[in-house]
């Protein structure tokens, strides 16, 4: 593998493909897409399997200057190593849950290869400018799959996913330029260790914020999200909560902690605040919600919120938390979406009432929905809970307060799913079209299995997921160190009991 | 291998091979599958809990896998054996393998049985899991699996709305206590930097009184409120009041389910998990008190509904709720061993009765209203006389010294050591425990009265009516507490003729009824005076264990007398066929509604949970994301933009002279505002 420069590859594979797909028919663009994307995931494990956990912190570097100190420079650590294999990891999927586009497929495909080519350039980037492109350009493609292949009120869903997207980027982009400026350099892994004034760090975290906070999405800048994911087709929705909302968390942990701790610990009040809004308010609202693909909407920014709080806990288990978080819910959430496709590609609505008893004469499907239901839940054995039992953890030794605000997520989020999978899934068959619908093809079954392997084994053995990402993990804790909260337990052993404190150090430590 | 991982993962194995292959394996070779694996494990299980009662085994963990290692917080797949787990292995795979076995008769006439024998197995699975573990997370891991196991179980069929509401009820009712489960799992960790459970026992006693923590801005006690959060989900789990009304509802599962899960295993795992962290309640007297408060109030609750109740699942359902109540306040006052003594009976009787009750619901096809029971003694004389092992059990008949069925050892050893503990809470809960038994006696009895004895009052039952004309009704629909509309039935059997179980459902009641009877007798050596049995697995309190064998005979009397005063109750009111009950019905009116509807606390969490929250849910989304951020964010903008454009518009008018006036007024601003 030394001198292949294989991100560069991965980046290529897709813009080729797309390229190809332009000016082919439906058919060919359909198997073009398929093998770009399936040569991309080859790539994508290779990279996984070569990776040198305990090597150095960057791997895979290519650099080559263009201009002005602007350079094409690429390279990973373990953060942007798990996310490009999540995102190689569902894109074969979502060309498969395209099956039922029929208009302009050429363009569809070559829409999502390009999107693929530009979520693996925002993972893998080490220049600022290049991630600034990659990250902005990843509007493009996202805009027209909602703006063209979306449902009956795709215009205003996609202007309004464009509008509130760029309202961040803008600042982010200022704040980069002045970045750039004071620190003389362009690369991220210098500025990821350079101290920049305290002063100046607040504004630049803030106007960081503005763009990550719309990317993940918090309460209450939200609301593009439901729309969004409501008029996407089922590929699009894959993709977005599967990859693009992992960029603001991924934004946070590779800008805001490492670049401006002293302001993040500053401001960490106003990411608990928005996320223990979020928890709750976003929870009860998908309780009442009648779409299906909009309650997922929802609960997406419930366990986003809970992304947040982990990040900013300034210690392993809760960034570490964070990070399987986010690729559980890219993984769970992608599911359920392909969930809703594959009743909606039958049915075609999203009205959660007009299914019922699916159970009956879908049992495959539903065994699959109940699984995917259950990760979402957060249940112990699958993806869900390692991820949401690290944050928490992380978080209540910040704060008790936050920890049970949003650990209350958990009995509203059964609530919600359990009821959506009660009204889909269970019950009488109430519609006779419904009723007749067929269970899971075998093309669904490539779509949902490979994702159901993935959720269990992050579940049963999250020890794959977390090894590449301990080294990188323990270097920004250490980065954070200086700033880092006193938790609010202040717990104290009384000193007339010498003795007994002394066997216990272990305790002691934990009231630092 | 160590014969501990074959028990614990055979189930699960079967689950996934009955679960999976479901159609194409075909009823029997499902349930042979599932049943075998089950007997399998309950072999292996009970040489492992007589080589306790030798003496002389220690605790061994058998590392299986690593799980999550993040910084200081590392926990890891692992099964843990010693006494306690021991005790907890031969309850939960034999009465789980009974429960297969039964279920084979129970269920012949469903259509979705490899489903449901693959749950039975799953729930063992977790259930075996949950006992097992040597860290907290992986308990938490088994808390939550039987948990959607019984969801699952509960809502089996699936197309009955009660049913599904009764399921959902259950997972996120028990979720409530699982966030006070998940809190106290993050302060044990935050305090002793570990979520092993042997170095957190070794830690705990140290840090007895003299540790503070802050919690949601209080300052606490630390082990106070450590073992308060967790006990709150031992609340949930075992259903203790405040967070019991999922239970009853739970009876919509088949009784199979209801037997296995919702009376000897499932239901007990808040009391295993007391006992199991013993040495941490122990350093935390306040927590203590209230987990004895909390039982004997629960224990007392749920034997005043129960007497009241004309379902039959309803009534063994409250029973159960008011069985765990004891064992909870024997472990709040220090007697654990009592405690999982109680477990350990209560799980043989309690699913004998709930098997019994299911046998009845058999023989009386599907009707489960026992106003339209009675005379089925002589229908169905084997039932009848395993229920009546399983009601002498439960209300503890026996002679000190000679001989006694179950409950007589376990229940009087709480009672009695309730009393001995000589605290304030202590007495309270001597005195509610009293009464409860009282209680006990009379609806356990009024449940035999009712069922086996007076005239048949079969003619008016719609089940029944349907079986004589031929009707069929899907084996699926096993009712519920449906309302019938004459609660005065005409006596006569319609010309039914109920018929006794078949064998599958024979042979677990029998053996059950040996367990019912017997398994006070000889064990009660080992549990209640033997701390070389417990070797250490719990906190062993030397004081209250010696001072129960030295309470006032009256004491020791209490129990046998309040017992028989309940019987001798349920006979003048139902045995005797008098109109006693209605009377007194009509006399305490307010009081027998009160009760009749479960102290209202459905009707109370409707109005303070659910609507609530459907309501709020409502707003946030139409007044808060729709009408404030939609409207004054991008719709705003959109607004703005358009209207502006307009102006804009009107601006460019093209007029010469406009544009002259513009820039003169301009001019005359700019300058005023440099000159002022």
């Amino acid at each position: 593998m030394e001198g292949l420069p294989i991100l560069s590859l991965m980046l290529l594979v897709p813009m080729v493909g797309a390229a190809a797909c332009l000016f082919s028919g439906d058919k060919a663009a359909r198997a073009i897409a398929l093998a770009a994307t399936l040569i991309n995931l080859a790539l994508g494990i290779a990279l996984w399997v070569n990776f040198d956990i305990g090597g150095p912190q960057w791997q895979f570097t290519e650099r080559a200057p263009i201009f002005a100190g602007f350079s094409w420079a690429l390279g990973i650590d373990g953060i942007a190593l798990m996310l490009i294999v999540l995102s190689v990891f569902l894109m074969p999927i979502c060309i498969l849950a395209s099956a039922s586009i029929d208009k302009r497929v050429g363009e569809y495909m070559a829409a999502f290869l390009f999107m693929e080519t530009l979520m693996i350039g925002v993972f893998a980037a080490q220049d600022l400018y290049l991630f600034y492109i990659f990250f902005e350009a990843g509007l493009i493609p996202m805009y027209l799959i909602i703006g063209i292949w979306g449902g009956q009120n795709r215009i205003y869903a996609a202007y309004k996913f464009f509008l509130y997207t760029l309202l961040g980027s803008v600042l982010m982009l200022i704040a980069m330029l002045w970045m750039v400026n004071e620190a003389g350099t362009t690369d991220i892994p210098t500025l990821m260790a350079y101290d920049f004034p305290v002063k100046a760090q607040t504004w630049l975290w803030l106007a960081f914020f503005a763009s990550f906070a719309v990317k993940m999405p918090m309460w209450p800048v939200h609301t593009w999200l439901p729309d969004a994911h409501v008029q996407a087709p089922t590929a699009g929705s894959v993709i977005l909560a599967g990859v693009l909302l992992k960029m603001g968390g991924y934004g946070f942990i590779r800008f805001s902690l490492p670049m401006f701790p002293e302001a993040s610990s500053q401001l960490m009040w106003v990411i608990f605040a928005l996320s223990m809004i979020a928890v709750v308010v976003t929870s009860l609202i998908a309780l009442v919600q009648h779409d299906m693909k909009k309650l997922i909407a929802y609960s997406s920014v419930a366990h986003m919120a809970i992304v947040t709080v982990g990040l900013f806990s300034f210690n392993v288990q809760g960034l570490e938390g964070s990070m399987i978080v986010m690729l559980s819910h890219g993984l769970v959430s992608g599911a359920l979406f392909l969930c809703v496709g594959v009743i909606y590609d039958r049915l075609h609505t999203r009205e959660i009432d007009r299914y019922g008893g699916l159970a009956i004469n879908m049992p495959k499907y539903a065994l699959f929905f109940m699984l995917f239901t259950m990760a979402s839940i957060g249940l112990p054995g699958t993806s869900g809970f390692v991820g949401e039992f690290l944050s928490l953890a992380g978080i209540y030794q910040v704060s008790s307060w936050v920890a049970f605000v949003c650990t209350t997520g958990i009995i509203l989020g059964a609530a919600y799913m359990l009821y959506l999978y009660r009204r889909i899934a269970f019950g009488e068959q109430k519609n006779a079209d419904a009723a007749a619908m067929p269970d899971l093809s075998w093309r669904e079954w490539l779509m949902l299995g490979p994702i159901a392997a993935a959720v269990l084994w992050m579940g049963v053995y999250p020890e794959s997921f977390l090894a590449p990402m301990r080294a990188d993990i323990q270097a920004l804790d250490a980065r954070l160190a200086r700033a880092a909260p006193e938790g609010d337990a202040r717990l104290t052993i009384n000193k007339t009991a010498p003795a007994k404190a002394a066997a216990e150090p272990a305790a002691h430590e934990g009231a630092h | 291998m160590h014969p501990i991982l074959v028990i614990v993962f055979l189930p699960l194995l079967a689950a996934i091979v009955a679960g999976l292959g479901n159609r194409m394996l075909g009823n029997v070779v499902a349930k042979s599958i599932t049943t075998g694996a089950l007997f399998v494990s309950a072999a292996l299980s009970w040489p492992i809990f007589i080589s306790y009662l030798g003496h002389g085994a220690e605790a061994t963990v058998v590392p299986v896998m690593k799980w999550v290692a993040s910084g200081a917080l590392t926990f890891d797949w692992a099964l843990r054996v010693d006494a306690l787990t021991a005790v907890m292995l031969v309850v939960i795979t034999s009465v789980s393998a009974l429960v297969h076995l039964y279920s084979w008769g129970y269920m012949a006439e469903d259509t979705d049985q490899p489903r449901f024998f693959a749950y039975l197995s799953l729930f063992t699975f977790a259930m075996l899991m949950l006992v097992t573990a040597d860290n907290l997370v992986q308990m938490f891991f088994g808390w939550e699996g039987v948990g959607l196991a019984s969801y699952l179980l509960i809502g089996f069929w699936f197309k009955k709305p009660s049913a599904n509401a009764a399921a959902i009820k259950a997972f996120v009712v028990n979720r409530v206590g699982d966030l006070g489960f998940m809190l106290g799992i993050f302060g044990t960790f935050l305090v002793f930097q570990t979520t092993s459970i042997p170095e957190i026992l070794a830690a705990a006693p140290a840090m007895k009184g003299v540790s503070h923590i802050t919690f949601l801005g209080m300052r606490l006690d630390t082990m106070t409120i450590l073992c308060l959060l967790l006990f709150v989900g031992a609340m949930g789990k075992s259903a203790q009041l405040g967070l019991h009304t999922w239970l009853p509802d739970a009876m919509e599962g088949p009784t199979p389910v209801s037997a296995l899960i919702h009376a000897a295993t499932m239901v007990t795992a808040g009391v295993f998990m007391v006992c199991r962290l013993s040495p941490m309640f122990e350093a935390a007297p306040v927590a203590l008190s209230f987990v004895t408060f909390i039982g004997a109030a629960t224990c007392l609750f749920a034997a005043t509904v129960g007497t009241t109740q004309w379902d039959i699942k309803r009534v063994i359902a409250y029973s159960t709720c008011s069985q765990l109540g004891y064992m909870f306040f024997a472990a709040g006052v220090g007697a654990y061993g009592a405690a999982m003594f109680h477990l350990f009976t209560h799980a043989f009787f309690k699913a004998l009765l709930f098997l019994g009750a299911g046998s009845v619901i058999h023989a009386m096809h599907h009707e489960q209203d026992m106003r339209y029971y009675g005379d089925l003694r002589k229908h169905i004389p084997i039932t009848f006389w395993a229920m009546l092992a399983g009601t002498l059990a439960i209300t503890g008949v026996g002679i000190a010294g000679v001989f006694g069925f179950a409950g007589f050892y376990s229940k009087d050893a709480i009672i009695e050591a309730a009393f001995a503990s000589g605290s304030e809470f202590g007495r309270t809960a001597f005195w509610l425990g009293a009464f409860a038994a009282l209680l006990t006696s009379f609806y356990s009895w009024r449940l035999m009265f009712l069922t086996f004895w007076g005239k048949a009052r079969w003619a008016d039952s719609e089940h029944i009516q349907h079986a004589v004309h031929g009707q069929h009704e899907s084996p699926d629909e096993e009712h519920g507490d449906t309302t019938h509309a004459n609660v005065h039935p005409h006596e006569g059997t319609a010309g039914y003729h109920p018929h006794e179980s078949p064998w599958s459902m024979l042979v677990p009641l029998v053996l059950l009824s040996i367990g019912a009877i017997f398994a006070g007798y000889v064990f009660h050596h080992a549990f209640l005076e033997d701390p070389e049995f417990w070797n250490g697995a719990i906190a062993w309190n030397e004081h209250i264990m010696h001072a129960m064998h030295e309470v006032p005979t009256w004491v020791k009397l209490t129990a046998t007398v309040v017992m028989l005063i309940g019987l001798g109750l349920a006979w003048l009111a139902y045995g005797r066929q008098s109109s006693l009950p209605g009377k007194t019905a009509e006399q305490l009116g307010p009081v027998y509604r009160f009760l009749y509807n479960k102290w209202y606390f459905d009707e109370l969490y409707n109005f303070l949970f659910v609507r609530p929250a459907f309501w709020l849910g409502r707003q946030f989304w139409k007044r808060g994301d729709e009408g404030l951020i939609d409207r004054f964010g991008p719709d705003g903008a959109a607004w703005a933009v358009e209207k502006g454009a307009v102006g804009a518009r009107l601006a460019q008018s093209g007029n010469l002279t406009t544009y002259a006036l513009v820039m003169l007024l301009g001019l005359v601003a700019a300058i005023s505002w440099v000159l002022v």
